[in-house]
Formats: structure tokens, C-alpha cells, sequence
């Protein structure tokens, strides 16, 4: 047993036990942030937010929802919008929250990818932010199953569908994984399942992992600029603030954080209140219907541009296609054979990759949402398609002929 | 400055990427139909038989809705019409029966809650005022088909109306409205209605379930003459938009050709009335979003204030 004095006060008790003091100095006022930055590097905190009202909003919503095929739709759109009190705010909160958390999950993603930010030590924290991606996407799949309208149910025969595999025609793994033939009540309760408990858990674990895989290499800045952490550190400490190169996590970079998080709440709760149904598909308030395919079926916007890149295609080209574009992302810090660490901007032909990039994937997502029955929208929607897998078979020549800066 | 940039620049981008998924995504999906504001003179019935290239459909719809608009013309009588009403209230009865379609609704608001031409072309034929004439061979065979040799007089249908529009037109609840026009067919389970009425409350589960069998029997009769049983409109406010309930309701064919559905012919002010009951149930916390809203936002607008002042005094000397 260590030897303990008696403590002067609780912090000092608590210092004693648990270090507070030294965990407060790494986690915050010692844990050093580049000057250099702009208001996107608060998106991190930003979805830190969201996520955090998510779950709270979840676990109220939790306690009223019946997962079971004929209790499920009632349970939301009667018992949790009518009866309970605030269920409502608690239902909209949710969903509002589940749609703008990956609104800046992309804003999020463009910026690493526009900075340079998961290059020469960098990989891991874009790495364990893709993994984040995987996730959120899981959990947002999982959760549209859970109102059972018409969209949750036949959003989940064409996603659990995929998993036959084209020509494989592996429909046993299907049932496998819906636990039926079609989506039913094993179906639901199981996404239940995932929806409140493993990918919550798997969420939280990545957060904390991609935290810790900035430690190291730092965040980065606006220029990309290489320098020394420690010294720009004790010239901070000495009370040179405006020579520095650095600021201290908490208070000065929270303070920013803040901020950005004021106005980001003044959108979200102007979407809660008086724009709600863009996250709230009206389709999905017709209650599930196995006999009844509605005219169209289309995944929430933020997975339309991978839902894209399948249709245009064969059926086994296309699922081929969609896999790929599902793990792509994952590889950019090695198809990226530049030395560079800037902004896109001063790297030659990568600025333009970025930028058609990005009107690519938002092509592919007006696309994805549009009746395929129309010649020049499923025409525009291929050539999207196979501009994406142009994009990426060119991103290593490109970043190799690049200068180094 | 370079901050309000990009700012702006993902802004746009936003925007952008919000207009492609909503208002221009929906606007491809669903064709526009285009409202008539509660008028039935069987313009849309006429272009819609047009549009299918049936000849003689045309001609007899223009036929049909030219004597109706000559009948809406007559001057009604009022004590005539009382007299000849004595036959409609043969069926149109407190505690009528389902003979073979559905239970005839009561008509104890039928002057205000429907437009006065539609009753007219109601009254001379069903079928064909309802725009479900394509179920029948011959429109006789409507349940209501008989009323075209019982009240066959220009004179008689005008009288009759002339007496809905004043005896029968007194101001009606939300619910009323919803209840006379709509809940023939369609149950309300979040209200706790079915195709018989309000849901009483039983003492004993015998009783319940007795109750439970006569509303699946009536449904059955419904389901045989609509061909599936009518949806429940629970909360059908929220999943369909504005614009398209209300020219479904106007017209049943402009939004899903070939329904069975027939046009209710309500008026204005009755759909009016129809709508704020379907809002008041399918989206009750309406009046709570309007009341809690401008709290919460004025409150993250003080906040976005107040941690302006905190970043700018931490920030201080940074730069």
C-alpha cells in the first residue's frame, strides 16, 4: 500500500488517487493545438456534440420504444409523438441529429482530405476516422430499421439483399442475417439490437481511439506546417502567447470550439423545430407492408452516392463497384504517394482532383435519390460512377508526378 | 476574413446538396397535379377520359357536368326540397346500416361540408360524380345508383339541395367533418375510431370482443366493395404532403389512377375542416413546436453571444 497524506482539500484527495492534476494538464491545458487553424478544425468537437445528443436523446427515446413488428410503428409515431410528454422533442432531436451528424462527418472527412491531414503520421487518425464512418453508417442503417414504416422495411430487404451476392446466390447468408426469409420480427429485434447496444459501444471505443491516434502526431494546420511541438510548447508556457505556434487545448481552443458550437445549435434546433421533415422521410410514416413495394426506394441522402455507384451497373459489376467504394476511403493516405503535407490548393493537379471529387460525390448523390427510369439522370448517374473510379485509379499517378513543396 | 470564405464556401455547398435531395429530387418523383380549389364542373374528369383516348367517355362526361352546371342554375325551393329529402333520409339515417357498400354517412352538415355542384352531380349520379364510374358497367349498380330514377327532376335536385345548403349547413367540429366524409371507410386508430364510430369502452372482454368481430364484419363489407380495406389515417398528415392531399382529396384518380376511392366532393371550408382534424391527430404536438421553438433558439443565440465574448477574451494577445 502507497503511503497517502491527509488531503488539504478534494481536489487534492482526488489528485492523490487519481492524478487529476497531471490527467488534467495531458487531456487539456497542456495537450497543445497548432494557432493556425480555422473553424473547421471545431468539427471534431462539433460530432462529439452531436453524438452526445444522440445518445441522450436515444436513451429517452429507449425507454417508450417496443422493438416487435407489431408494437414498433405505434410505439413511435403514437405512444413516444403523443403520449409521452416531450417525446416529440426527444423523437425530432434524434432524427435531425442523426441526418447533420453526417453532414459534418463529410464537412469533417473534405477537410482532412483538402489539408492533407492523414498524411506521414497522420494514417491512423484517418484510418480510426474512417472506421468512425463504418460505424455511424451501421448505426444509421440500424436505426431507420427501427419505426418499421415502409421505408425501414424495405430499406432492409435491398440492403440485406446485397449479401447475396449477385451470381453467388448466397440467399442462406441473407436469412442468416435477417433470421427469416424476409425481414420480420428476428429482423427487427436484432437491429434493435445493434442500434442500442454494439455499435454504441464500437462507436464509443473508436472515439476514443481516434482521439488518442492525434496525440502523437498533433493536429494539423492550415499550411501543413512542420514544426517543433515541445518548443513552441515552453515558449507558450513562458508567456510568449503570440510568438507561439500553439495554444492550449483547454481554455483557448475550447473557447473557439464553443463558439462554432453556438451557431452549429442555432441550425440544429431551427431544424428541430421548424424543418424536421427532411430527416423524417413521410414515406416511413406509412407503416411496414410486405405486399406493398412503395414507387421509390432510396436510402437517406448521405448514403446516396454509394447507392449510385451500385445502380448504374450490371448486377455483379455494380455490387463489385459498390464494395469498392464502401472501403475506397480507407486506402487514401497510400494511394497518396505525395510527400506533401498543404493545403490542396498549392498541390498542382491534386486541387483539382479534390474539388471534382467532391462535385463528383455530390453528383452521385442528386442522382442516387432520382427515379432511374429517367435516361438522362441514370446516364448522368453512370458517368458519376465511373468518374469516381477514374478519380481513384489516377490519385496515386497524380500525387507521384506532384512537386515537392 | 479567409474564415468568413470558407464559411461561405461551405455553406453553398450545403445548400446546394440540400436543394438536389429534397425540393428538386421530390419535384422528379411525384408529377404535379394541379388543384381546382374545391370547384367540381368535371374539368379534370374530362381531360382525364381525354388523356386516355376513350371517345364516348368524353362525350358523356361533358354531358353529365354541362346538366350540371344547368341545374346548379334552377332556383331551389326549400320546403320541396325538405319533402323530397324524405327519401334520402330513408338510408341517410342515426344508426343506418351497411346494404352492400358502405354505411350511408349522415348528412346533418352535408350543405357546408360539401360544394353545391358536387351534390348536384351526386344526387343525379353517384358514380359519376365521384369519378369511380369506370367500376361499374352501368352506373345503377352503384349502392347510391338508385337515387338517378328516385330524384331524376332538374327541379327536384335543385329543391334538395337548396335545402341541404340552408337547413343542413350549421358549423361542425374538426371531428364531425372528418367523421361524416371520411369515416365510411378509413378508421382512425389513433383517435380510437373505426368504421363504426368511436371505440366505447367495454366492462367486460366479452364485450370487447364481440365489438372487435362486428368491426372486422363492416370492414369486410367495406374491403368487398373498395377491393382492399382503405388505409387507416392515423397520422396520413405526415405521409403524404399538403399539396398532394389535397388534390387527392379533390380528385382520388389524379394521384393513383384506377382507385376505388370515389371524390368525396367536400368543399372548401370542409376540407379546411377535414385537414386541421387529421393534423390535429396525426401531428398533435404542432401547437408545442410553435410555443417552445423561439425559446430554444433565443436561448442558443445567447449562448453563441455569450461564447463570442469568452473566445474573444481567451484569444486575447494570441495574435
Amino acid at each position: 500500500m502507497a503511503h497517502f497524506e491527509k488531503a488539504k482539500n478534494l481536489n487534492e484527495w482526488l489528485d492523490q488517487r487519481l492524478a487529476v492534476n497531471t490527467l488534467k494538464k495531458v487531456m487539456q491545458t497542456e495537450y497543445w493545438i497548432p494557432k493556425n487553424i480555422n473553424f473547421l478544425w471545431a468539427m471534431g468537437m462539433v460530432l462529439a456534440a452531436t453524438f452526445g445528443i444522440l445518445l441522450v436523446s436515444g436513451i429517452f427515446l429507449l425507454m417508450y420504444y417496443k422493438p416487435d413488428t407489431n408494437l414498433a410503428f405505434d410505439s413511435v409515431n403514437y405512444t413516444i409523438m403523443s403520449e409521452v410528454g416531450y417525446g416529440w422533442l426527444w423523437r425530432h432531436v434524434h432524427g435531425v441529429g442523426a441526418s447533420l451528424v453526417f453532414l459534418i462527418i463529410y464537412i469533417h472527412m473534405f477537410t482532412g482530405i483538402y489539408y492533407g491531414s492523414y498524411k506521414k503520421g497522420r494514417e491512423l487518425i484517418w484510418l480510426s476516422g474512417m472506421g468512425l464512418f463504418v460505424a455511424f453508417s451501421a448505426e444509421a442503417f440500424s436505426g431507420y430499421m427501427l419505426p418499421w414504416g415502409q421505408m425501414s422495411y424495405w430499406a432492409g430487404m435491398v440492403i440485406t439483399n446485397l449479401f447475396s451476392g449477385g451470381s453467388l446466390e448466397a440467399y442462406g447468408l441473407v436469412e442468416w442475417i435477417r433470421g427469416d426469409y424476409v425481414p420480420a420480427d428476428a429482423f427487427l429485434t436484432r437491429f434493435f439490437m445493434l442500434h442500442v447496444l454494439l455499435i454504441p459501444v464500437a462507436i464509443i471505443g473508436l472515439i476514443v481511439l481516434h482521439f488518442g491516434t492525434l496525440r502523437i502526431p498533433h493536429v494539423n494546420n492550415q499550411d501543413g506546417e512542420e514544426f517543433d511541438f515541445a518548443e513552441a510548447a515552453e515558449l507558450y508556457k513562458a508567456g510568449k502567447v503570440k510568438e507561439s505556434k500553439v495554444i492550449p487545448f483547454s481554455p483557448v481552443f475550447l473557447s473557439k470550439d464553443v463558439l462554432v458550437m453556438g451557431v452549429y445549435f442555432i441550425l440544429f434546433f431551427y431544424l428541430v423545430f421548424y424543418h424536421f421533415e427532411f430527416a423524417m422521410d413521410p414515406v416511413n410514416f406509412d407503416p411496414a407492408d410486405g405486399l406493398k413495394t412503395p414507387a421509390h426506394i432510396y436510402p437517406e441522402w448521405y448514403f446516396l452516392w454509394s447507392y449510385e455507384i451500385l445502380r448504374p451497373f450490371s448486377k455483379d459489376l455494380g455490387l463489385i463497384a459498390f464494395a469498392i467504394a464502401q472501403v475506397i476511403f480507407f486506402m487514401l493516405p497510400f494511394l497518396d504517394r505525395s510527400p506533401n503535407v498543404a493545403p490542396a490548393s498549392r498541390r498542382g493537379l491534386f486541387k483539382y482532383w479534390f474539388w471534382l471529387m467532391l462535385l463528383d460525390m455530390i453528383t452521385l448523390t442528386f442522382m442516387g435519390k432520382l427515379p432511374p427510369t429517367d435516361a438522362l439522370f441514370a446516364n448522368i448517374g453512370l458517368v458519376a460512377a465511373i468518374l469516381f473510379f477514374v478519380l481513384w485509379i489516377a490519385l496515386p499517378i497524380i500525387t507521384k508526378l506532384e512537386k515537392k513543396l | 476574413m479567409k474564415e468568413l470564405k470558407i464559411f461561405g464556401i461551405v455553406a453553398i455547398f450545403t445548400l446546394v446538396l440540400y436543394w438536389g435531395v429534397e425540393p428538386f429530387a421530390h419535384s422528379q418523383m411525384h408529377k404535379h397535379v394541379e388543384g381546382h380549389d374545391f370547384v367540381y364542373n368535371g374539368a379534370a374528369d374530362i381531360e382525364e377520359a381525354e388523356a386516355a383516348k376513350k371517345e364516348d367517355k368524353v362525350k358523356v362526361k361533358k354531358a353529365f357536368w354541362a346538366d350540371v352546371e344547368k341545374i346548379s342554375k334552377l332556383k331551389g325551393d326549400v320546403a320541396a326540397g325538405e319533402a323530397t329529402f324524405a327519401m334520402c333520409a330513408g338510408c341517410h339515417m342515426e344508426g343506418a346500416v351497411n346494404m352492400g357498400g358502405v354505411v350511408p354517412p349522415p348528412l346533418d352538415h352535408a350543405g357546408s361540408l360539401y360544394e353545391k355542384n358536387y351534390l348536384i352531380a351526386l344526387i343525379k349520379d353517384p358514380a359519376m360524380a365521384s369519378n369511380v364510374d369506370h367500376k361499374y358497367k352501368d352506373t345503377m349498380t352503384h349502392p347510391m345508383g338508385s337515387i338517378k330514377t328516385m330524384v331524376s327532376e332538374p327541379q327536384d335536385i335543385a329543391n334538395v339541395v337548396a335545402y341541404l345548403k340552408a337547413k343542413k349547413a350549421g358549423e361542425l367540429t374538426t371531428k364531425e367533418a372528418f367523421t361524416e366524409a371520411c369515416a365510411r371507410c378509413h378508421a382512425m386508430r389513433y383517435a380510437k375510431t373505426t368504421q363504426l364510430g368511436d371505440t366505447p369502452k367495454f366492462k367486460y372482454k366479452k364485450d370487447e370482443l364481440a365489438y372487435k368481430i362486428k368491426v372486422i364484419d363492416e370492414q369486410d363489407l367495406v374491403k368487398a366493395y373498395m377491393g382492399k380495406l382503405p388505409p387507416d389515417l392515423s397520422i396520413i398528415i405526415r405521409a403524404r404532403s399538403e399539396h398532394f392531399l389535397e388534390t387527392f382529396v379533390e380528385n382520388p384518380q389524379s394521384g393513383l389512377p384506377g382507385t376505388s376511392m370515389p371524390r368525396v366532393g367536400l368543399s372548401h371550408e370542409g376540407y379546411e375542416k377535414v385537414k386541421t382534424y387529421l393534423e390535429e391527430i396525426g401531428d398533435p404536438s404542432k401547437p408545442a413546436r410553435e410555443e417552445l421553438g423561439p425559446k430554444v433558439l433565443l436561448f442558443f443565440i445567447i449562448f453563441t453571444g455569450l461564447a463570442f465574448l469568452w473566445k474573444k477574451s481567451r484569444w486575447k494577445g494570441h495574435h
